[in-house]
């Protein structure tokens, strides 16, 4: 135990989780490709294809475009690196977390918004239409997710007393019927709408489109290959898996170890990838349904969520 | 401390009389030393005063209507530190800048004697010296806006000179008001009759002191100055004004709605909350479609001291009910966004001037490709606009967490009003916190990143360096800010506790180590480093598992073509989305002109459009003013008229009448 | 919505079952299939043809005959793909942007001639506007012949690629 308060096992719940995310992160998105790919009637490339395509690009040439500059070359290395922090940070295997007590739910947020904000300067660093385009629609998007973030932040930290997020999971784990009440229902259908819109999938963004007037994310990866494309696609898939464990562990708790046995760790970690895997399908199933929504009527979906955000807080203090 | 008060004093009269005196070759030089050594001195006399000294000058008779009374406690030196900080930082700056515009005598007389009006305010004790100390604030600034030429400076001179003298009224009407009732003028001996004065009176003395110190914050509707004036003055001013004048309002506020009138009832801070988040809301907007560089700075300062608003106004709220260590962290988090705010502020600032100055423009949609041109200039440009969008590890996101903190914890604030007060209050903060994103990742991709749009872009070259100098001061500032905010937690509660409000000192320990606040934690440093670390670990893996060189290819560009610069998107086609979502706020103008041939009507020969995003505030609120203020000076004008004898019948019934009425109630 | 579900529950797995195989790459490309393994990024470049290769290319990614399966995917940017699949004989306009869709794609890249047209210009050689068959442009890798040719003989030929 040190100044910082970080025991030893913390440190080994967070590196645990980080490797589980970074291993896992690429089969989810396989898992949601085949889902779909079922659903569509074909028999898609497999759970482990997503891996195989890293390994590939892994193994291709790296290239300089030119006129591309630091922001577009490390940008890919923000990514994954915040998807990691990210994953050391939450509590999703177990609630005693070593950067638990360091970054808690609004700096999880801020820096989800920094790696989006680094990807959006290094599609501005191109010099071409697309990443402009791509890096204009994205910033619009996350400015105007951000007020119903913090007001489900406010939300659910303000029954618990604490932003940490420890805290807020460990007093949802304990009390289940907190987790039932019209505050944390109404935050659960808020946050779930803005886990849509930061991670880039239907109805706000359609993650295989290859339509350019169609693409958010997509237009401003367009000018990265090789080993920057895996890392890029790594971080995507890395960031899809991190908000998912968040809303889960926020609103559905159960099964994450409390304790500081090395069964709970794993038993929560199991459970962790179950819920995960399960959100994921639920979310491709619901893909296959949906249709992308016009760019202009994606803030009208994003009020609507503030607009649950607000009432979630407002049934947090009036309705305990 | 007085010591350094002095030497602060001593060094910016010697600036400005040897700027009267010097040869051109050694003036600029000269003076903007002496100046640095002005704002440093400055600097560390608030230093001395966050570290709990206080100090206490009274002469009461140099001065007609009043003595100098003068007194330095912890709340002044926050003011201090960030004024005397900022002004060193852009004095080396303006060592570089002033050599090629402003080299002049009267703007070199002048810019020391700004700097010292600024360090003179936040310690005055009386209502006389802190009313001489603004006017001499708001002549020299106004005489410094006006150093430039064309017909844009000389209306932003106009629209300043009249708003800030307007504030200086409503200020002098509120503190002569509040010095009658109290029969003193001393800020101690105001204090202290403070509570036998009536509610009513104290109300309209905030009423009036809101509306004066309020305009110079920044605070809508009351702004219209600010994206005037600021980006027509030089930039080492701009950076001045922006970062430490500005927060000369709020300082007023604080000193005047805490110490002087203890707190007063609720809707006084109520109305400052919602005003703050109202300003913040509305700045961030027109700084999000602003393609103009330092008129989107200047929205940003509104947007800025918004939120410092919303935090002292909801420290008075939580005060009011009771909640002392909150409202203190409110307060505290206010003062610390004030300090961030100061140290990203200026570095963008300088960093624009810099553009300013090399490209000769300052439109968003004409620059580009300066990162290449300017590395060190962008990088620092980079830096503060991290701390502007206050993401992690830019020097705003300490200070917004602190006040997203105190407003979330105030859910135990009973009543109603308060309960809906709160919500709306972190929804103008979130809102502004991400379009404050938005904004700065246009600011700097557009201007900084990718090709050079216009010849001028092209032109540019890296700054000398004593502008990099003062820039990097400023950078220095912000990454202190940014990793080890909580370094100056004992001093903010000591500003706190030194304002009037209970819990000062628990408020400090709480923003100590690592920024706790009442049961979240937080530890920028390490979030930071453990992202740049990872960042640092993966490079080497890449360079270990993937194939070492680069192989140099040209931009992907379909095919069809090569790509040239009018391709890439500009900073208002970024901010068009944004527009349009806020289309019923911003009301643009645009304007389109189709000239057909002169043989067919079915043949165009020209095609203008023109797009305008005006200050719709301005519209609506101000020109109508504007024009009622004409109208009845034209039914004055005939009771003027300009004929001598008509005065001279005047003013003989105005005494004829005054002797009868002397008479008569005798 | 209902209406979809029931579809998608009645009709079921539509995918026809894989052919045996894949034929073993010819030697030139071995090392490169070695590396891509398994996964094939794929950008379909048009240089001029008059859709009827597009049209079976479509149906090859389908749900019938599924390319997916085999690790192969269309992207949207030759900067994303491995394997070029062009199709058309190339028009004078779409030289230069067939050459340099080649050097954006990253190595190992392969490049697969769709078509009789792409091979050697099928019906239209001798036109006006045709520059060449795709192999007087950028190296071709593999040929599909046909006009146009079976979706099952596209994938025989990206299964070589991607051997799986």
């Amino acid at each position: 135990m040190n100044a910082l308060g970080i025991t030893a096992h913390a440190i080994a719940v967070s590196l645990i989780q980080v490797i589980a995310v970074v291993l896992g992160a690429p089969l989810l998105v396989g898992l949601m490709r085949q889902v779909r790919a079922r659903m569509e009637g074909r028999v898609g490339g497999g759970v482990l294809q997503p891996w195989r395509d890293t390994r590939k690009l892994l193994r291709k040439e790296r290239l300089d475009p030119d006129g591309t500059g630091p922001a577009f070359r490390t940008a890919p290395l923000v990514g994954v690196a915040v998807g990691a922090v990210a994953a050391g940070a939450i509590p999703l295997a177990a609630t005693g977390t070593a950067l638990g007590t360091s970054v808690d739910l609004i700096a999880v947020v801020g820096l989800l918004a920094l790696s989006s904000a680094w990807l959006a300067l290094a599609g501005l660093d191109t010099a071409t239409a697309f990443g402009g385009m791509g890096a204009s629609r994205e910033m619009t998007i996350a400015a105007l997710a951000e007020p119903t973030v913090l007001m489900s932040v406010f939300a659910l930290s303000a029954r618990v007393g604490s932003t940490n997020l420890p805290a807020i999971v460990a007093a949802g784990a304990a009390n289940a019927g907190r987790l039932a009440s019209p505050a944390s229902l109404l935050a659960a259908v808020a946050l779930a709408v803005v886990v849509l819109a930061e991670t880039g999938r239907l109805p706000v963004d359609n993650p295989s489109t290859h339509l350019e007037l169609t693409m958010v994310h997509e237009a401003m990866v367009l000018e990265y290959s090789g080993p920057d494309l895996a890392l890029v696609e790594l971080g995507a898939a890395m960031r899809l898996t991190v908000l998912l464990g968040l809303w889960s562990s926020l609103f559905a708790p159960f099964g994450i170890a409390t304790g500081t046995g090395p069964g709970a760790l794993l038993l929560g970690l199991a459970v962790f990838a179950a819920k995960t895997a399960l959100l994921g399908v639920l979310l491709a199933a619901g893909e296959v349904f949906t249709a992308k929504l016009r760019l202009f009527r994606v803030p009208e979906l994003l009020a609507g969520s503030f607009l649950l955000g607000v009432l979630a807080v407002a049934a947090s203090f009036f309705l305990n | 401390m007085g010591l350094w008060l002095a030497v602060a004093g001593c060094a910016g009269l010697l600036a400005a009389g040897s700027a009267l005196v010097l040869p051109p070759r050694i003036r600029v030089g000269l003076v903007g030393v002496v100046t640095a050594v002005a704002g440093a001195a400055g600097a560390v006399a608030g230093g001395f005063a966050l570290a709990g000294h206080t100090l206490t000058l009274q002469a009461p008779n140099p001065l007609p209507l009043g003595g100098v009374y003068l007194r330095v406690d912890a709340l002044c030196g926050v003011f201090l530190a960030v004024t005397g900080a900022v002004v060193a930082a852009a004095a080396v700056y303006g060592i570089g800048y002033f050599r090629e515009h402003g080299s002049n005598r009267a703007v070199q007389a002048v810019w020391p004697l700004f700097a010292l009006a600024l360090l003179l305010v936040p310690i005055a004790a009386s209502v006389s010296t802190l009313l001489y100390a603004w006017e001499l604030m708001a002549l020299t600034s106004l005489l410094l806006v006006c150093s430039g030429h064309g017909a844009e400076t000389r209306s932003a001179g106009v629209w300043y000179a009249v708003m800030t003298h307007l504030g200086l009224v409503t200020v002098l009407a509120g503190l002569v008001w509040l010095a009658a009732a109290a029969h003193t003028e001393t800020f101690a001996g105001i204090a202290a009759a403070a509570p036998g004065i009536s509610p009513v009176v104290k109300g309209f003395v905030f009423a009036l002191v809101l509306a004066g110190f309020g305009s110079k914050a920044g605070m809508v509707p009351l702004h219209a100055w600010l994206p005037r004036a600021h980006p027509e003055a030089p930039s080492p001013v701009s950076a001045v004004m922006s970062a430490a004048m500005v927060n000369l309002g709020v300082y007023g506020l604080v000193r005047v709605g805490f110490d002087l009138l203890h707190g007063g009832s609720r809707w006084w801070w109520l109305t400052l909350l919602l005003l703050g988040a109202a300003s913040a809301v509305y700045g961030i907007i027109q700084a999000a479609v602003a393609s103009d560089l330092k008129r989107l700075l200047a929205y940003s300062t509104v947007e800025n001291l918004g939120l410092i608003l919303l935090a002292v106004g909801a420290a008075g709220v939580l005060q009011d009910s009771g909640q002392q260590l909150l409202a203190a962290l409110a307060l505290a988090a206010g003062l610390l966004h004030t300090a961030t705010h100061g140290a990203f502020k200026t570095l963008l600032f300088l960093g624009a001037g810099s553009v300013l100055r090399t490209t000769g423009t300052r439109d968003l949609d004409e620059l580009g490709g300066l990162r290449t041109r300017m590395p060190v200039t962008s990088g620092l440009f980079a830096l503060g606009a991290l701390g502007a969008a206050a993401l992690p590890g830019g020097a705003g996101f300490p200070s917004e967490w602190l006040l997203l903190q105190s407003l979330i914890h105030g859910r135990v604030v009973p009543g109603a009003t308060v309960l809906v007060m709160l919500p709306v209050a972190v929804g103008a903060v979130a809102l502004s916190a991400g379009l404050a994103v938005a904004t700065f990742v246009k600011a700097l991709g557009t201007g900084f990143l990718a090709k050079p749009r216009s010849r001028a872009a092209e032109r540019a070259r890296e700054a000398p360096a004593p502008m990099l100098l003062g820039m990097g001061a400023a950078a220095v500032a912000c990454a202190g800010f940014a990793l080890v905010p909580g370094l100056a937690g004992p001093a903010l509660g000591r500003a706190v506790a030194a304002s009037g409000l209970a819990g000062g000192q628990l408020a400090g320990s709480q923003i100590a180590g690592r920024l706790s606040a009442l049961g979240s934690t937080l530890a920028p440093l390490l979030v930071v480093g453990a992202v740049a670390a990872l960042v640092v670990v993966l490079k080497g893996l890449l360079r270990i598992t993937a194939r070492a060189q680069r192989r140099a290819a040209v931009l992907w560009d379909c095919g069809a073509g090569p790509l040239t610069a009018r391709m890439e998107y500009t900073a208002t086609s970024f901010a068009e989305p944004l527009q349009r979502v806020f289309d019923d706020v911003l009301a643009p103008e645009s304007d389109l002109d189709v000239t057909p041939h002169e043989e067919s009507a079915y043949l165009v020969e020209k095609v203008a459009y023109s797009r305008a995003v005006p200050d719709r505030i301005e519209y609506r609120l101000y020109l109508p003013v504007i024009h009622t203020v004409r109208r009845a000076g034209r039914v004055a004008g005939i009771v003027a008229n300009g004929s001598v004898h008509r005065y001279l019948g005047y003013g003989f019934s105005a005494v004829i009448v005054l002797l009868v009425a002397l008479a008569a109630t005798r | 919505m209902r209406n979809l579900a029931r579809t998608i529950l009645s009709v079921g797995k539509v995918a026809e079952p894989a052919p045996p195989g894949p034929e073993p790459a010819p030697a030139d490309l071995d090392g490169r299939v070695r590396a891509l393994r398994g996964s094939a990024q794929v950008r379909c470049v048009d240089a001029g043809s008059c859709n009827g290769c597009e049209i079976e290319i479509g149906q090859a990614f389908g749900p019938v005959y599924d390319a997916e399966r085999y690790g192969a995917r269309i992207v949207a940017s030759p900067r994303h793909a491995d394997v070029l699949l062009v199709t058309g004989p190339v028009t004078r306009n779409m030289a230069e942007p067939l050459r340099r869709t080649y050097e954006a794609a990253a190595e190992p890249k392969v490049v697969v001639a769709v078509g009789d047209c792409a091979i050697d210009c099928g019906e239209f050689a001798g036109a006006y506007g045709v520059e060449g068959a795709v192999g007087d442009v950028v190296p071709v890798d593999l040929a599909v012949p046909g006009c146009p040719p079976e979706p099952a003989a596209i994938i025989e030929a990206l299964r070589r690629v991607t051997g799986r």
